[in-house]
């Protein structure tokens, strides 16, 4: 299939990064232009290695690309169907140094072989022959570059295949993943109803309330990564207290946001709560009824506030013993609840099939794990507000950032540990 | 003078309870490590103990039970009574009623 009037090549492609070979071959012969002057400077001498950005535009030859050419263009191409333009291809890659993000394009070059008498054609021709004529010098140095670019570009695409694939199999993990989690869920929540038709609606109900605490957990762990930054920036910087007062509330008024939404969701699933699943592993291995320990909050403020007034030490003296008498006092009590239902589900004779009036009034029994939820809740806020008020606001602050970072490791803690490598198998 | 009133007066410390509340049993175990001895109404246990319950809704208690009467005035529920301890307001409160230990 003739071509006519097409404008001459422009071929380009790129190869790139640690085979350190030349970036970018261009032959630029534009529209119309005659091939004068010496043959090694017309041929292949852009050399730009570009190391942030591969641009990658590979437009379609001419049928000018004829006979004497075939020398410079990448043998394993064969002849294609013209196409006028394969297209512009942009990419943009970050180089970061890691020479393993190599990637490669080769363009495809028609170099469909058409004799026609046409000026420019005939004009490439002459030109051609000129530099065939020329030693083999340069050409044998074009062709062993274009050998290492082949070369490049072929491990490039090794490369990137690899890791797509890489990619894929993460991908397909995360899924089924999800899929176990999702149907671990809806098993947690199945045993939580009694009767057959009636969960069905109700953990609906139930699930959305999960899910929109979830969303809002996930917020609130950013927020307070943020304000923990934040903190921890004013405190270096040595702003004045009544900007750190701010903060201080702020910071407080953060953790009362986060017990608002635990009291809502508890309403939907207390068990859910308590679980403590909505949190991490380490963050669960200290948890006290559906959160953290308030005496735990006091061990690890506490070191961090030096120096404390004797008036403080008094204060703060006093709050960790009532915190943990109240502690104490809400334990039993849990324990106390624990005994009360075991002893009302296991009640009653087991050789008859119905168990519905004991399940039944467990129901009723377990009512009163949201008060214990809320009291645990209310026990925390209240820690920390005496806290607060026992502490200057430089002291509060610096307390703050204690604690947040504290919960901060644990988080960090978990995903270490969650990721740590397998133990050997044993022989 | 309704009777939840009236038994709220006779004793420094009083607590209306419910044999089967298990927060209720919480306060109890809290005065006891504080190391002192309420006067415990049990309303499940006592013939008038829906009226009582009714009337300690009146005055205001969100649950009839816990409520906690020091000096025959009314402290609260289970809230009150945790908030006022770890401000350190519970024992001043409690002591020209009771010797602590």
């Amino acid at each position: 299939m003739p071509f006519s009037n097409l404008p001459l090549l422009v071929y380009i492609y790129q190869i790139w990064e640690e085979e350190g070979i030349e970036a970018i071959e261009t032959w630029n012969v534009g529209e119309q232009q005659e091939l004068e002057g010496d043959e090694e400077s017309k041929l292949s001498i852009a050399l730009d290695i570009n190391s942030t950005c591969a641009k990658v535009a590979f437009f379609i030859i001419s049928k000018s690309m004829n006979s004497p050419t075939p020398q410079f263009v990448p043998s394993r191409l064969g002849i294609y169907e013209p196409i006028h333009q394969i297209g512009i291809w942009g990419e943009n890659f970050k180089s970061n140094g890691n020479p393993n993000t190599s990637t490669s394009v080769i363009v495809e070059v028609d170099n469909k072989l058409e004799n026609e008498s046409e000026t420019t054609s005939h004009e490439m021709l002459t030109a051609s022959n000129n530099y065939k004529q020329e030693a083999s010098k340069p050409i044998d140095k074009i062709q062993r570059r274009l050998a290492q670019n082949r070369e490049a570009a072929r491990k490039s695409r090794l490369r990137k295949k690899a890791y797509v694939q890489q990619l894929e199999n993460s991908r397909l993990k995360l899924i089924q993943l999800e899929q176990e989690l999702q149907r671990a869920r809806q098993q947690g929540l199945y045993m939580g109803g009694v009767l057959e038709g009636s969960h069905i609606g109700f953990s609906g109900t139930v699930n959305s309330g999960i899910a929109a605490f979830e969303m809002e957990y996930g917020r609130w762990v950013d927020v307070q990564h943020r304000q923990i930054c934040e903190l921890r920036t004013a405190l270096n910087a040595h702003i004045s207290d009544i900007e750190l007062r701010i903060l201080v509330e702020s910071g407080i008024g953060h953790y009362f946001e986060l017990f608002r939404m635990k009291s809502t969701v508890a309403k939907a699933d207390v068990f859910y709560v308590i679980s403590g699943v909505w949190k991490t592993s380490a963050e669960r291995f200290f948890s006290w009824i559906g959160g953290f320990r308030p005496s735990e909050l006091l061990k690890v403020l506490v070191p961090q506030l030096d120096p404390l007034t004797e008036q403080q030490i008094l204060e703060v003296c006093n709050l960790k013993q009532s915190c943990q008498q109240a502690e104490d006092a809400l334990s039993q009590g849990m324990e106390k609840l624990q005994e009360t239902v075991s002893s009302t589900v296991a009640g009653g004779p087991v050789d008859e099939v119905s168990y519905i009036p004991q399940v039944a009034t467990a129901m009723e029994k377990l009512e009163a794990l949201v008060s214990f939820v809320n009291q645990a809740d209310h026990l925390r806020q209240e820690t920390l507000q005496q806290m607060s008020r026992i502490l200057t606001t430089r002291q509060a602050a610096r307390g703050l950032l204690a604690l947040g970072e504290y919960f901060h490791r644990l988080r960090a803690l978990s995903t270490l540990w969650a990721t740590r490598p397998p133990e050997p198998s044993l022989p | 003078m309704d009777k939840v009133t009236r038994l709220a007066s006779e004793n420094g410390l009083v607590l209306f309870s419910k044999s089967s509340c298990c927060l209720c049993y919480a306060v109890k175990i809290l005065f006891q490590e504080i190391g002192v001895t309420p006067t415990v109404y049990e309303l499940d246990q006592d013939p008038e103990g829906r009226e009582m319950e009714r009337a300690l809704m009146r005055l205001g208690c969100s649950a009839p039970v816990p409520a906690v009467f020091i000096g025959g005035k009314l402290v609260g529920s289970t809230n009150e009574v945790m908030s006022l301890h770890l401000s350190g307001g519970l024992i001043p409160l409690l002591r020209p009623y009771h010797s602590m230990c």
